[in-house]
């Protein structure tokens, strides 16, 4: 029996009148790609021609930027598009297997579509639900959490039975916060607006003074002083200044953003505005990740609750001149859009590739304007320091690292979520507080930041100690250290944005030898080639992703050594393939099957 | 209006350089041989390649991204960055499918050229072998992806200079390629000429001008005549 394919509401898209509303506006290129795609399943050639032709781009180029995105189909996919998440947290949840009864249920191979056209599984990178795992995504638009056989039975029953997703079980979108332990951050948050007036009460040079007396450091990672971020973009030449705030949370195992912005919207935006009156700028933008989408309309509510009490918009608590709004530029699946030029050129509606600095963004950001890239988390602190003072936050933590920091717990423990404490908080009393057991390693920020292994649980999560965007994982004496780094290996060979050699060619041979590792025909010269590109690449690349992409190889090497050796044929020379197996085509053609024709048997 | 005498140190010799000088700008302009393939004169810097990575102050940074200031000490001709440049070298043979013996480009093409002066002696690692389908659909221009090295001097040089914007890049990671920008996705669907720019800045065997193969035989070819670095030495 036929049926028409609208179960995921498919229809012959007015492309036009998609245009029309972005304005032809070729900056809009990836959300007019996001918001056609969305329409029809995936971008055909024609699509991408008339998108060129209106934006006044070429075919070529928009065909370089839907390419680059990994959320963007370029061929044919199926009416339900899954995408398991594919983090290590999530294997340990045991989403392999999952995915595998999955595609056999429906009948579909990883990675293809069927021939009914019906549905894709594939994997995506983390998906940001690691407390809450496996989960997947749908359509680029829900998550599912919490996978189980169950699930994934009756969900091939349902795409069977073309039941259209928003008819899905409820239960299974629903996305938990785990806040197991707040500090000032996590706390009841306050009335909306009430920072924006304390702040605007402290006057500017007195704001920007609280700011840096605070001593807060940038919360994504780098650790730039906000203060003088917000300093330096202030005194740039410009028309126009612009605050855009980086909800990109692409770092595996970290999901603390996608809390803050489901609990505590407003304090981010408070914190948006806050910087908004500093610098000058009457443009916001959040680059909310692909995977996040469905926060959207929730973060859009609360904007126009915003709007609506004068807290965003013109004359901004009646202060005239003080006009600032926001808008929301979801993006498409790439992590490296998480370093603020990617994410600045991904904006600008191009391919996410790191921009040459200087000029940095403060300098010349978004679109040439000054601009800062903040994280959530710096946003919300901004908030309460403007409400308590910079003294109040940098007496917090420890002299170097002021503050608090919130932690995604997720992996071998009892109580994943998110953990808020102040810097200097002992990498034990985390794990301790999460009721992990036995643990062998904690990944600290992230595939991108630090492994640690049991003799170091006593140093402290510090800028000066082990710093951390956010990610902590959480593995226990069973888990095989060498495949936690082989999925980080991964994942880091799909993120990169292949603009410069020793990231776009490295990452991919990085993946070789521990492929060929794995498969058993490793030797000890494969080793020393993995040291000699994780040395090169931490010299040589144009950004961090190629910088940091060999960080947990060296670190599970030189610490979980056994691991990789249990993987070593011999110590000597072995080949990348099975000489055996290679002669079956040679036995096949010439009709043999003796011993002589089998290698291991010759000798 | 005088012109204030500015200078850097590379490799321990004193380098005068100008306003607005890259390190790997004010290098070539006195003759100074810094490795690179993305680099171009006429072009603003890429940073992709990053063969011209050198040390400054200590730190490594690609010389064409670094803006020449006085007092920088730079590093550059050392045994451990020409070996860090002939692994880079190795990744992109390997990357591609680059057969010298039987290339048109042989002894005209930089990459060998820098492989040759950085000692490259085998690709090292295992080869991908990339599916690169050539296109010969265009009469007088020949396509040919397996030797591409993502430079985007093509792309630059169609965009800025011929004003006909004829690439692109697609893909990523290792996917990464060069797109041609037509209905078809064929440069014989484009305007492309062999007077364009773009039509001779490929500093590999890509772009190749058909008709034309071994006019001038191997053995007295471009780097036949002289290497790289005297190249280099020479044009300043």
């Amino acid at each position: 029996m036929l049926q028409p394919p609208s179960v995921t509401g498919h229809t012959a898209p007015d492309t036009g009148a998609l245009l029309a509303r972005h304005g032809h506006d070729p900056h809009a290129l990836v959300q007019i790609l996001r918001e056609l795609q969305a329409l029809q399943g995936w971008l055909p050639r024609p699509a991408l021609a008339e998108v060129a032709a209106g934006l006044g781009l070429t075919l070529a180029h928009v065909q370089g930027v839907a390419g680059f995105y990994r959320f963007f189909h370029t061929q044919p996919v199926g009416e339900y598009r899954i995408l398991f998440s594919d983090n290590v947290t999530d294997r340990m949840l045991g989403s392999q297997a999952l995915m595998a009864d999955l595609c056999r249920r429906l009948g579909v191979a990883p990675g293809r579509v069927g021939e009914d056209g019906l549905v894709s599984v594939d994997c995506s990178s983390c998906t940001g639900l690691g407390d809450q795992g496996p989960a997947l995504l749908v359509n680029h638009h829900q998550v599912v959490t919490r996978l189980d056989a169950e699930r994934v039975a009756q969900m091939a029953r349902l795409i069977r039975g073309r039941v259209p997703v928003p008819q899905w079980p409820a239960e299974w979108f629903e996305v938990r916060d785990h806040v197991r332990r707040a500090d000032v951050l996590l706390a009841e948050p306050p009335a909306p607006g009430a920072a924006l007036a304390a702040a605007l009460a402290r006057g500017i040079p007195g704001m920007l003074a609280e700011m840096k007396h605070s001593n807060l450091r940038g919360r994504g990672g780098a650790g730039f002083a906000t203060g003088l971020k917000w300093s330096l973009c202030r005194q740039a030449p410009g028309s126009e200044h612009v605050v855009v705030c980086n909800a990109d949370e692409g770092e595996p195992g970290t999901f603390k953003d996608r809390v803050l912005l489901t609990r505590h919207a407003d304090a981010v935006f408070d914190g948006m505005s806050i910087a908004a009156w500093l610098i000058g700028a009457r443009q916001g933008l959040v680059y909310l990740r692909g995977e996040y989408r469905y926060l959207l309309e929730a973060l859009q509510a609360v904007l126009q609750r915003r709007r609506d009490a004068k807290l965003l918009g013109p004359a901004i608590l009646g202060l005239p001149g003080f006009d600032f709004d926001i808008q929301i530029h979801v993006g498409a699946g790439a992590y490296v859009c998480g370093e603020e030029s990617s994410l600045i050129e991904s904006l600008e509606g191009k391919r996410g590739t790191p921009r040459i600095r200087p000029p940095f963004p403060v300098q010349s950001g978004y679109l040439g304007h000054p601009t800062i890239v903040n994280n959530v988390e710096t946003f919300c602190a901004s908030t309460h320091i403007a409400l308590h003072g910079g003294a109040w936050w940098a007496a917090i933590g420890t002299p170097k690292s002021a503050g608090t920091k919130i932690h995604s717990v997720s992996g071998d423990c009892e109580r994943p979520g998110l953990y808020e404490y102040p810097f200097g908080t002992r990498i034990g009393r985390i794990l301790e507080d999460c009721g992990a057991k036995d643990t062998q390693a904690v990944q600290v920020g992230g595939p991108s930041g630090v492994c640690l292994s049991a003799f170091e649980f006593g140093r402290r999560i510090a800028f000066e100690d082990v710093p951390t965007a956010g990610a902590f994982m959480v593995f226990d004496r069973s888990r095989d250290m060498f495949e936690v780094a082989r999925g980080f290996a991964h994942f880091f060979a799909h993120e990169s944005c292949g603009f410069c050699t020793p990231c776009r060619v490295g990452t991919a041979l990085v993946v070789k030898r521990l492929d060929k590792l794995a498969a058993g025909h490793g030797s000890r010269h494969d080793i020393d080639v993995l040291f000699e590109l994780d040395k090169l690449m931490h010299g040589v690349t144009h950004c961090g992703l190629g910088a940091t992409a060999c960080n947990p190889l060296r670190d599970t090497i030189a610490k979980f050594r056994p691991a990789y050796e249990r993987h070593l044929k011999s110590l000597y020379f072995e080949p990348g393939f099975d000489l055996d197996a290679e002669l079956s085509i040679a036995r096949h053609m010439t009709g043999r099957d003796d011993p002589g024709a089998h290698l291991e048997k010759l000798s | 209006m005088t012109v204030v005498e500015q200078s850097f140190s590379l490799d321990g010799e004193d380098l005068p350089f100008q306003n607005g000088d890259s390190v790997l700008q004010a290098a070539a302009r006195v003759g100074r041989y810094i490795p690179h393939l993305c680099w171009h004169p006429d072009f603003a810097a890429h940073g992709s390649c990053r063969i011209c990575t050198v040390k400054v102050n200590g730190r490594p940074a690609a010389a064409c991204t670094v803006m020449a200031t006085p007092g920088l000490d730079v590093e550059s001709d050392t045994e451990e960055l020409n070996a860090q440049r002939k692994t880079l070298l190795q990744m992109l043979f390997v990357e591609g499918n680059h057969f010298c013996p039987s290339c048109e480009k042989s002894g005209n093409c930089l990459l060998q050229a820098t492989a040759y002066q950085m000692g490259m002696e085998g690709p090292h690692f295992e080869e991908f072998y990339p599916d690169r389908p050539v296109d010969a659909s265009h009469p007088d221009i020949l396509l040919d992806f397996n030797r591409c090295i993502l430079c985007e001097l093509c792309v630059r040089a169609s965009r800025d200079v011929d004003g006909k914007n004829l690439f692109a890049i697609g893909g990523h990671g290792i996917g990464t390629r060069l797109l041609v920008n037509s209905d078809s996705g064929r440069l014989g669907d484009t305007d492309m000429a062999l007077a364009d720019r773009a039509a001779s800045i490929c500093p590999v065997g890509v772009i190749l001008p058909k008709r034309r193969g071994f006019v001038i035989p191997i053995g007295e070819r471009l780097y036949d005549q002289k290497s790289v670095s005297e190249q280099a030495e020479d044009r300043s």
